[in-house]
């Protein structure tokens, strides 16, 4: 029989009685399991550590306000530009959709909610992923495979506090901040189409959208945003910190990070989204 | 002072493997309080990985390492914490943090255990980059735009700036021109006597093993097949040391290549 690859197969697999296809079936989801749960172990540990050391001084407040200008600030024109659209886009599908309706009300209520609960916080969490998860993952990586995370820890310094913590923290941040401007923008995009080119009031549309708009639905986004901060730079971290292999390694260091934080932002969007509205 | 020396390093019966490759195999070790010991060995010997395994950024596969009488495998996280920010470490590739200019490199250290405030760190780096002989100048440059050597420089200055008790310097003359190694290896010897450390070096150039040295150990296959005196370096009667000194093609060390 052929031992399939890939986790650790000596202790989980010694004594497994090698008769049958079925057994051999067994011992491999076995094995995927235990290598899952291994490894999100780790990123748990990782990430409890990270965090942890975020109320613990030493405080490194200049790395703190580079990671925040870096995730917050710089990402501010990718951010607004995806919002002014998804919000031009949802009012151009959903006039379409319902002009046969009361279109005017429905129009406004569909972009700021559709805005500030789901895409606002969704899309500037994949874009803010794209750019900074990836940046971090490649930042820490070169610091890896180059020694320098061993240097710090040489100089008095633990790397978890001086790099891993500062970068949580500000994605813990940065990101409501980005999703208040994405909101606002995403708002303004559907009034912008809705009155220029639909040809709404443009005072009944304002009403409509703060009638409809409520603190839940703000906050709740806000919400979603400080935890896919988190999780971007998490990831971010977490594999540049663990990448070894020299460029080839911080490369798909890089990939890792980006590809595990969306796909992260998309799942917790949906247990927060239960969390909140689901009755 | 006591007949018996006092040991600050020492190890037994270190091994590490990476995967089925056996890179040290039982090394036994004693570096004296206020001595310098030199390492020889050939290329992927595992002379850097034992440096790291000293300094507990590689986890041995078995065997003990003491500093100070700690066994730092063993010690818990803080005290291990603390042993680390006393030895001072020169890495091969000089590890420079790229997005700081090189005197915040230098001033690291002192920086971080707030030996001094950020206004006197500039001050205190210029000094350190005198001593290896760079220009104050160079402070303000970014390790990128540096060449090798002066990387290296740069990487030994920040080993030292704090004068810890214990310094590593993993090929510290490796890249620099004759001149210059005399300088380097000249301030090592200074940092052992002056502010009494201990230091291990790692070195391919006999003249400054002899230089900074004051014990000798070779590493071969992950064993330690010598040791002795720097001063005897050049005539062991070993006939694996004599062949690595002399650099000869033909001996007991077989290099694998393909005939
Ligand atoms: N992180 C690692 N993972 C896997 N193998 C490693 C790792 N670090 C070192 N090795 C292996 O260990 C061996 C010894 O490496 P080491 O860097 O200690 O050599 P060295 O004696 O310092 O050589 P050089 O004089 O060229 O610097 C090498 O064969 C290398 O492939
Ligand atoms: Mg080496």
């Amino acid at each position: 029989m052929q031992v399939p690859q890939g986790v650790d197969a000596d202790w989980f697999d010694r004594e497994v009685p090698r008769v049958t296809a079925l057994l051999d079936l067994v011992a491999l989801v076995g094995r995927v399991l235990v290598g899952a749960c291994r490894s999100s172990g780790r990123l748990a540990l990782f990430a409890a550590e990270g965090l942890s050391h975020i109320v613990r001084p030493p405080f490194y407040g200049r790395m703190f306000l580079r990671a925040l200008a870096e995730i917050g600030y710089f990402s501010l024109p990718v951010v607004a530009l995806t919002a002014v659209f998804t919000g031009m886009v949802l009012a151009l599908q959903s006039s379409t959709g319902l002009s046969r309706f009361s279109a005017d009300s429905a129009v406004a209520s569909l972009v700021v909610l559709s805005v500030t609960r789901e895409l606002g916080p969704v899309l500037a969490g994949l874009m803010v992923a794209g750019r900074v998860g990836a940046a971090i993952a490649a930042e820490l990586g070169t610091m890896r495979v180059t020694d320098q995370i061993d240097a710090l820890s040489t100089l008095s310094t633990n790397p978890m506090k001086y790099l891993v913590a500062p970068r949580l923290l500000a994605g813990l941040i940065a990101l409501p901040l980005l999703v208040v401007v994405a909101d606002i923008l995403g708002v303004m995009g559907g009034f912008i189409i809705a009155t220029v080119k639909l040809g709404f009031n443009s005072q009944t549309y304002i009403a409509n959208t703060v009638n409809f708009l409520q603190t839940d639905d703000f906050v709740s986004g806000l919400v979603k945003a400080a935890v896919f901060g988190v999780l971007i730079t998490l990831m971010g971290c977490y594999q540049g910190y663990n990448s070894k292999g020299g460029a080839q390694g911080v490369g798909a260091a890089t990939t890792s990070a980006v590809v595990a934080a969306s796909v992260l932002i998309l799942a917790f969007d949906y247990v927060l989204t239960e969390l909140f509205f689901a009755r | 002072m006591s007949a018996e020396p006092k040991l600050t390093i020492r190890l037994r019966g270190v091994s590490k493997s990476f995967g089925d490759k056996k890179v040290l195999d039982g090394i036994d070790l004693d570096v004296a309080t206020g001595t310098s010991m030199v390492v020889i060995g050939g290329s992927g010997s595992g002379k850097s990985v034992l440096l790291k395994c000293i300094l507990g950024l590689i986890e041995p596969d078995e065997g003990v390492i003491e500093i100070d009488g700690i066994d730092i495998l063993t010690a818990p996280r803080e005290q291990r914490a603390e042993l680390r920010a006393r030895i001072g470490m020169l890495f091969q590739n000089g590890a420079l943090f790229d997005s700081l200019p090189v005197w915040e490199n230098v001033a690291f250290g002192l920086l971080a255990r707030k030996l001094c405030t950020r206004a006197e760190a500039r001050a205190r780096a210029s000094d350190i980059l005198a001593q290896v002989g760079l220009a104050a100048s160079v402070g303000e440059l970014s390790p990128s735009e540096l060449s090798g050597g002066m990387q290296k420089r740069v990487g030994l200055a920040r080993a030292i700036a704090a004068q810890p008790e214990i310094l590593f310097f993993d090929e510290p003359t490796t890249g620099l021109d004759p001149i210059m190694g005399a300088v380097i290896d000249g301030l090592i010897v200074d940092c052992v006597k002056r502010m009494g450390s201990t230091a291990i070096a790692i070195t391919h150039d006999m003249a400054s093993a002899r230089r900074i040295g004051d014990r000798a150990a070779m590493l071969y296959k992950g064993r330690i097949v010598w040791e002795g005196l720097a001063s005897e370096l050049m005539q062991t009667g070993n006939e694996m040391v004599d062949q690595f000194t002399h650099g000869r093609r033909e001996g007991p060390i077989q290099m694998e290549l393909r005939k």
